[in-house]
């Protein structure tokens, strides 16, 4: 009690005593925030791991559960505890009866019926999870298929971009001329360009090329550099110091060496995190996919899983299958990246 | 010396030309998939054009299909007056959205930074866990949201219901007046991408500055206002600009939560998904280039009217006068 009592002046009476008021709130606060992050996660993953039944009768549980049951004369019945004169026990619930009541026995000896309000016991549930949602909800679309695309469109674009975006950065970053400056300008500018004002004639040239309901509209771009990676890299690699170009060139290394043997090795840091950032954006963009890609076999996750839940959002197990599915791979990328998002993300958390 | 001239010269022409040769991939790019379309879109924005048959030249007509009968409407409120009264529409569902979605975000994620940059048992792990919305946005979250937001098999309102004995709980995305309030809870959850640029802006603030201003005698709630705030001003504008500029540009949440219809009774008929469907669903190209060149001005000038009043709010290291 003294204890206590000394406690509450050091609380409210001393700096240190502040500190750790201020921060036991603050460390409140986020957890409670943190919940609030979690539990959507959690549901989604309790759904994709129910069969229809449960989500129909037992939606909003974050367990996927089924209610326990027993067999009294070849019938099957749900259990409850139940409490009988003031003793709790486990009964099978025969049939209800009228005014919020039912019949209640003991498996164990089936002639004793209790008649007991139902909403004063509790259901007995068990565990029922289906992890067969996962294989079927691959095969309910051509998953496979769609991931196939989303990789390419993914990959071949970070390799186009990174190719393209070093190019441009190292430009912009180790050549002085009287337009450079004004042409980075330039670049910078079309971060606030709204993509819109260029789609549609893109579009009718992408189709004259024959290129509308392939994957080369998203990719092809990549391979002509984008604003926000090269002034990522661009501003990585003016960190770098000129000395090390100097001793390269003295050796007899031209431009174009010093880039690939110098710069590039230099930047890694740079490298992955643009390419990090265009994985989440390739990964995640629906937009341009949904514009250009028109028949099923040429989607990528995005698309195929939105058209999915456009004609069957009954199929709610599935759907969330496959979004657990396609939520994996940035997670696990992000959990072996942290260091690297939280440093380049000043530039980057516009992508997108 | 005379002798060593045109060797320099020449060595910055050379200079000059391998810089110019390394960005030719960006000035193609640049050319075919940036100037030539918005040229393209402009001409386009004053034709009748579905794609199949060559544009045909109707000077202003799109424009005045959006502008005119504004008067009349003001006259008699009926919006049936207006050329297009959907525009109008999708203009005012986007900014309704960007005036609930913006502060929201604005205040919710510079509190969660600042939070986030106490040291508080677990840290890396609690910016972890707000940081990662942000990196799964997109179809299968907000397939996600939907489920939540269902009122008979969502979570949401369960817990408005039971825990905070909410009677009538909204219908959400399925009632038009709570659908655009849907999609800023949504937006919410994401909260964590400008949380963690305001993280980073709070540990670039110089920490002598805090001691400077715990010398003389300022408390912690000064040294918010004094040296925090006025520090990550810049960091509040960048956010604002690029915020709003994605609120013109929301689509992909609103066109999976309404399978691309912008209902319940078009209440989320956003700007960039009004314009999707004129151009893809209705090949109204022409049309669709008009709104994306009004798109286009409204981004403008809401950038330039933000860069201009920033004067007077967002402070600059380096800037001789204090705060204004």
């Amino acid at each position: 009690m003294k204890r206590v009592l000394n406690f509450l002046p050091w609380l409210f009476g001393t700096v240190k005593g502040h500190e750790f008021l201020f921060k036991g709130i603050t460390t409140l606060i986020l957890a409670a925030g943190a919940v609030v992050i979690m539990v959507p996660l959690a549901f989604m993953i309790s759904t994709s791991l129910k069969d229809p039944a449960q989500i129909r009768s037992d939606a909003n549980t974050l367990i996927p559960r089924k209610p326990q049951t027993t067999e009294i004369n070849g019938e099957r019945y749900n259990l409850y505890q139940v409490t009988v004169n003031g003793i709790s026990r486990e009964m099978a619930m025969l049939k209800k009866a009228p005014g919020g009541m039912a019949n209640f026995v003991d498996p164990a000896s089936p002639d004793e019926i209790y008649e007991l309000k139902i909403n004063e016991q509790t259901p007995l549930y068990r565990l029922d999870i289906h992890w067969e949602n996962y294989p079927e909800a691959l095969t309910a679309m051509p998953f496979f298929r769609y991931l196939g695309n989303t990789l390419i469109v993914t990959f071949v674009g970070m390799a186009g971009m990174l190719f393209s975006c070093s190019l441009v950065a190292y430009g912009f970053s180790r050549f002085r001329a009287r337009w450079l400056n004004l042409l980075f300008l330039l670049l910078l500018s079309t971060i606030m360009l709204p993509s819109q004002v260029r789609l549609i004639p893109l579009y009718i040239l992408f189709q004259n090329l024959g290129w509308v309901n392939t994957l080369l509209p998203l990719i092809v771009p990549q391979f002509f550099a984008n604003a926000y990676d090269v002034f990522l890299l661009r501003q990585f690699f003016m960190t770098i110091p000129l000395e090390l170009d100097d001793a390269a060139k003295i050796d007899g290394a031209n431009p174009l060496q010093v880039l690939l043997y110098i710069i590039l090795p230099q930047a890694r840091p740079a490298l992955v995190s643009v390419g990090i950032f265009h994985f989440l954006y390739a990964w995640n963009d629906f937009y341009e996919p949904l514009i250009f890609l028109h028949t099923r076999e040429n989607w990528t996750l995005a698309v195929g899983l939105q058209t999915f839940d456009a004609i069957y959002t009954i199929n709610t197990h599935l759907i969330m299958a496959v979004s657990v599915l396609m939520i994996v791979p940035p997670i696990v990328l992000f959990f072996f990246s942290q260091r690297i998002f939280t440093q380049g993300v000043v530039f980057s958390g516009i992508k997108g | 010396m005379t002798l060593f001239k045109p060797h320099k010269m020449s060595l910055a022409r050379r200079e000059a030309l391998a810089g110019y040769a390394f960005i030719i991939p960006w000035i193609i790019g640049f050319l075919i998939f940036t100037i030539g379309p918005m040229l393209a879109s402009l001409y386009f924005s004053f034709t009748d054009y579905n794609i199949i048959d060559p544009p045909r030249w109707i000077g202003l007509q799109n424009y005045a299909r959006v502008f005119s009968g504004i008067p009349e409407y003001f006259k008699t409120g009926d919006p049936r007056q207006l050329g297009d009264p959907l525009f109008w529409k999708s203009l005012q569902v986007t900014l309704y959205f960007a005036s609930l979605a913006l502060p929201l975000n604005l205040i919710l994620s510079f509190f969660l930074a600042i939070l986030l940059n106490q040291k508080v048992p677990g840290v890396n792990v609690w910016r972890t866990i707000f940081f990662l919305p942000s990196i799964i946005a997109g179809v299968a979250v907000t397939l996600l949201w939907i489920r939540i937001l269902n009122p008979r098999m969502g979570i949401l309102n369960p817990f408005l219901q039971n825990v905070l004995g909410i009677q009538n709980p909204p219908g959400w995305l399925q009632d038009p007046n709570w659908s655009v309030p849907a999609l800023v809870l949504m937006s919410l959850w994401g909260v964590g991408g400008s949380m963690i640029i305001y993280l980073a802006g709070l540990q670039g603030i110089p920490t002598d500055l805090y001691d400077a201003a715990k010398v003389d005698g300022a408390n912690a709630w000064q040294r918010f206002w004094n040296v925090t705030f006025p520090m990550m001003t810049p960091v509040l504008f960048y956010n604002l600009v690029l915020g709003m500029i994605g609120t013109f540009q929301y689509f992909t949440e609103v066109y999976v939560a309404t399978s691309g219809t912008g209902g319940p009774q078009r209440s989320t008929l956003f700007y960039n998904l009004y314009l999707y469907q004129n151009a893809f669903r209705y090949f109204d190209m022409g049309y669709a280039s008009t709104m994306a060149w009004i798109l286009f001005v409204i981004v403008l000038l809401l950038t330039a009217l933000i860069f201009r009043s920033s004067d007077a709010w967002v402070y600059y290291e380096g800037q001789l006068r204090g705060r204004g």
